[in-house]
């Protein structure tokens, strides 16, 4: 902690900017990538974790592997199922970066279960946000702020999530069908009472995972048909996009939008999250992805591309300003992983 | 409004103790009235106070005597339900409830379920970061509405949030969900619709210590059970509730459980067995399922009279909401019993046991000014205890004026620091619900709440007054 307060405080004092990293596995999203890196890992270990709270607190350079293991031996998990995209990604990573895997329509994100973090602002002050309670209203939540602001707001240093049981059974269902079936077919069943925890759409394939009570899932999968598949390698290739679908393509976007949105056909799509999440591999210009997204009540990120682009999201010149006041209320030195969500701030 | 008839409803919220008149009441009709009558009062440098229905707890809409006092209640219409990709559009002003209601036909409804829910409105539910019997399993406010349109103090008008399920930039929807109207204020929300559940039963479980029953609260989860309500009254709150409503409680436990399962017939079974087989291990002296929807209703009726069923005992009462680690479950009650000698008051528990949220109440009669003074003292002390044993002063009320002085126990001047910039990001002037939800730092100096953090720092860089 120390050594984080004195480079925090020596980089603000000369105003030069620093690069928060864990493993760095998720150094390809982003704008630009700018200062000297602020590596997490020595700041390692799980600090509580009592199962029957729900609740697990680490510190951010843990191995995210190092965390799904102590859960698991506990038959616990952490419900949004994040991706690594890099065998030794880090907690503090993941939730920096607050990206969520196939259960996140179902069950939450990762902003959904963070609980508390506790964090290093621009002075190097120690500050520690929500706890490791279900509930906490007191003060503006800027744990959740923090979470998915990929470093440019504060060190993140420790975060308590909360976590779930793993489901007694999971079975996962193949159906045939078009991209416009598929889209209806995954939101009719969102509407239903069904035991759904994740679906998505590749090469004329509707995959629809149910997780829950044996008795519950058996019942689920006999209403709808189809053919069972051995669903953990499937689930696993979309969460860390190595299904095929993502080796194809130089460039790929993240569109996010109403779920029942009609095929768009800009291009090779995988849909997940019932709908509302669509995978895009094509080379466009973020104008134009965002003019689609945004007819459809959602937006465009540009997630990889082959060369760093200047923007990945598109904000309105009043979000734009907002978001700059708020970059600069955390960090007023502006050293926090200047540019790598935007040009501007 | 301006005259003193007028005004005379406006004059405090929920939380009744604490009442003063704003300077003037409006009710606008519009989103464009509303961003009007904000860009007036950000010239004019006037503070604006906003309310829903007046439901909160925390004096959260306390007017201010030298500002506005702007009324939602105006803007109550559902705009659109989207059966299909199960979410409703409505505007700040419909009451919790009824959204529920409007999309019953489609098999859908809103979750989050304050006990307020039929008369509190969404907006508030918004600003207030509302939650409820079920947030264990389906989450607060903040997990539940997917988009809102927000207007700043300077009458901007923003969208935050999307139709989707994340938005890009930061988060700030989670930011201005719970702000207590500090930053803005949402003249519509989109809210997620989950499908109903097919069924839902509830267990009664009696215990004849509060430990024991605590412990059941932890054995149910260690058997990976997230039950969908998971409930907790002491016996001071189940007597209460049996002479006003008859529930049926058992009047010798200790403590009651109430846990409730929902989904499909056979989720509910399978859920139903596992949790009985463990209320039994614990040692409960009593257990019941609910056979009907009928009796389902009335274990849960009881719950809900609570807070009316202690105010027969005493014309007042002030409802804490501290939130505790669950293991600190009866140490805590312990302690909160034994204040009751030191303040010469009664206290009943009820507690969202499978969250840690507690609501003890604090029996008083307002018009004894000691007894006033003392039920004050006794809630500060227990939010202290919260926060002492690693909680928090609110799980759900918000801080409002109540706990403005609980803040300066919770969180440190880096905090608070934080708290304030960002405030400032929004509403320069600090015009929006002036003296609520973050207390100043002179304030906390005066208040001499000495948050020892770690037990390494006190607040050496303040100046005492």
């Amino acid at each position: 902690m120390q050594h984080f307060q004195e480079t925090i405080r020596s980089a603000a004092a000369s105003q030069l900017p620093l690069r928060i990293r864990g493993s760095g596995s998720k150094d390809f999203y982003g704008a630009r990538l700018e200062g000297d890196v602020l590596d997490t890992r020595s700041y390692r270990g799980i600090v509580e974790y009592e199962p029957t709270e729900l609740v697990f607190t680490a510190r951010a350079g843990t191995p995210l592997r190092e965390v799904e293991a102590a859960l698991t031996e506990k038959g616990q998990m952490l419900p949004f199922e994040p991706p690594y995209f890099g065998p030794d990604a880090t907690f503090g990573g993941c939730i920096a970066s607050g990206l969520s895997g196939p259960r996140r329509a179902c069950l939450g994100a990762t902003r959904d279960f963070v609980l508390g973090v506790r964090s290093l602002n621009t002075s190097g002050d120690d500050l520690q946000f929500g706890g490791q309670v279900m509930k906490n209203v007191a003060g503006y939540d800027v744990s959740r702020l923090l979470t998915g602001s990929f470093g440019t707001l504060g060190l993140i240093v420790e975060v308590s999530t909360k976590v779930l049981p793993i489901p007694d059974d999971e079975q996962t269902l193949r159906l045939e069908m078009n991209e416009k079936q598929a889209i209806e077919t995954m939101n009719r069943y969102a509407g239903q009472p069904l035991p759904l925890s994740a679906t998505c759409f590749v090469e004329n394939s509707l995959y629809i995972r149910f997780s829950g009570a044996a008795s519950a899932v058996s019942a689920a999968r006999k209403q709808l048909g189809g053919e069972t598949i051995d669903g953990k390698a499937f689930w696993q290739s979309v969460r860390e996009q190595t299904h095929p679908f993502f080796s194809n393509s130089g460039t790929l976007w993240r569109l996010s939008m109403k779920s029942t949105t009609a095929p768009l056909m800009l291009g090779p799509t995988l849909i997940e999250w019932n709908g509302s999440l669509r995978w895009i591999s094509v080379d466009a210009d973020l104008e134009n992805m965002q003019s689609a997204a945004s007819k459809a009540g959602g937006y465009a990120t540009l997630f990889r591309a082959q060369t760093r682009p200047k923007a990945i999201q598109y904000l309105s010149p009043t979000m734009l300003a907002l978001h700059k006041r708020i970059k600069r209320a955390l960090d007023p030195e502006g050293i926090f992983g200047p540019h790598r969500l935007h040009d501007e701030f | 409004m301006y005259d003193e008839e007028e005004l005379k409803p406006f004059e405090c919220d929920g939380l009744s103790a604490y009442r003063k008149l704003p300077l003037a009441v409006a009710l606008p009709e519009s989103e464009d009235q509303i961003r009007a009558v904000l860009k007036i009062c950000h010239e004019g440098r006037v503070p604006v106070v906003f309310r829903g229905a007046g439901t909160g707890l925390s004096g959260g809409a306390l007017p201010y005597e030298h500002g506005l006092l702007l009324g939602l209640s105006k803007l109550k219409r559902i705009l659109e339900i989207d059966p299909v990709a199960r979410m409703a559009r409505v505007q700040p002003g419909v009451r919790n409830a009824a959204i529920s209601e409007a999309v019953a036909q489609h098999g859908l409804y809103y979750a989050p379920d304050p006990s307020s829910q039929i008369a509190c409105s969404i907006g508030g539910n918004v600003a207030e970061n509302s939650g409820g019997v079920h947030c264990l399993k389906y989450g607060l406010t903040v997990n539940n509405i997917m988009k809102v349109r927000f207007v700043t103090i300077d009458g901007e008008l923003l969208e935050i949030g999307s139709e989707g399920l994340d938005a890009p930039g930061y988060d700030l929807l989670a930011l201005i969900t719970g702000s207590e109207g500090l930053l803005g204020v949402v003249t519509e929300i989109t809210v997620k619709l989950l499908p109903s559940p097919v069924k839902a039963r509830v267990v009664l479980a009696a215990f004849d210590d509060v430990g024991k029953a605590g412990q059941a609260v932890a054995d149910i989860i260690a058997a990976r059970i997230i039950p969908a309500g998971l409930e907790m009254m002491d016996k001071k709150a189940t007597g209460a509730v049996e002479q006003f409503i008859g529930a049926g409680y058992p009047l010798d436990a200790e403590a009651i459980l109430l846990c409730e399962s929902d989904g499909s017939e056979e989720e509910v079974e399978s859920e139903i067995s596992r949790i009985t087989e463990v209320l039994r291990a614990t040692g409960a002296t009593q257990i019941r399922v609910s056979r009907d929807e009928a009796e389902r209703l009335k274990l849960w009726a009881g719950r809900k009279s609570a807070f009316p069923a202690v105010g027969r005992i005493l014309p007042d009462y002030f409802c804490l909401d501290g939130t505790i680690p669950r293991k600190q479950l009866a140490n805590v009650l312990k302690r909160i019993g034994q204040m009751q000698d030191t303040f010469n008051l009664q206290c009943a528990n009820v507690f969202h046991a499978g969250d840690g949220n507690l609501h003890p109440l604090v029996m008083f009669d307002a018009n004894d000014d000691d007894q006033l003074h003392r039920a004050e003292q006794y809630g500060a002390a227990i939010l202290e205890l919260c926060v002492e044993v690693g909680g928090t002063i609110t799980g759900e009320h918000g801080v409002g004026i109540e706990k403005i002085n609980q803040m300066c126990v919770q969180y440190r001047t880096p905090e608070l620091t934080t708290f304030h910039s960002i405030k400032h990001a929004f509403d320069e002037h600090g015009l929006l619900n002036p003296g609520k939800a973050v207390p100043t730092l002179q304030r906390c100096a005066e208040f001499g709440a000495m948050h020892v953090h770690r037990g390494e720092e006190k607040f050496p860089e303040l100046p005492r007054f």
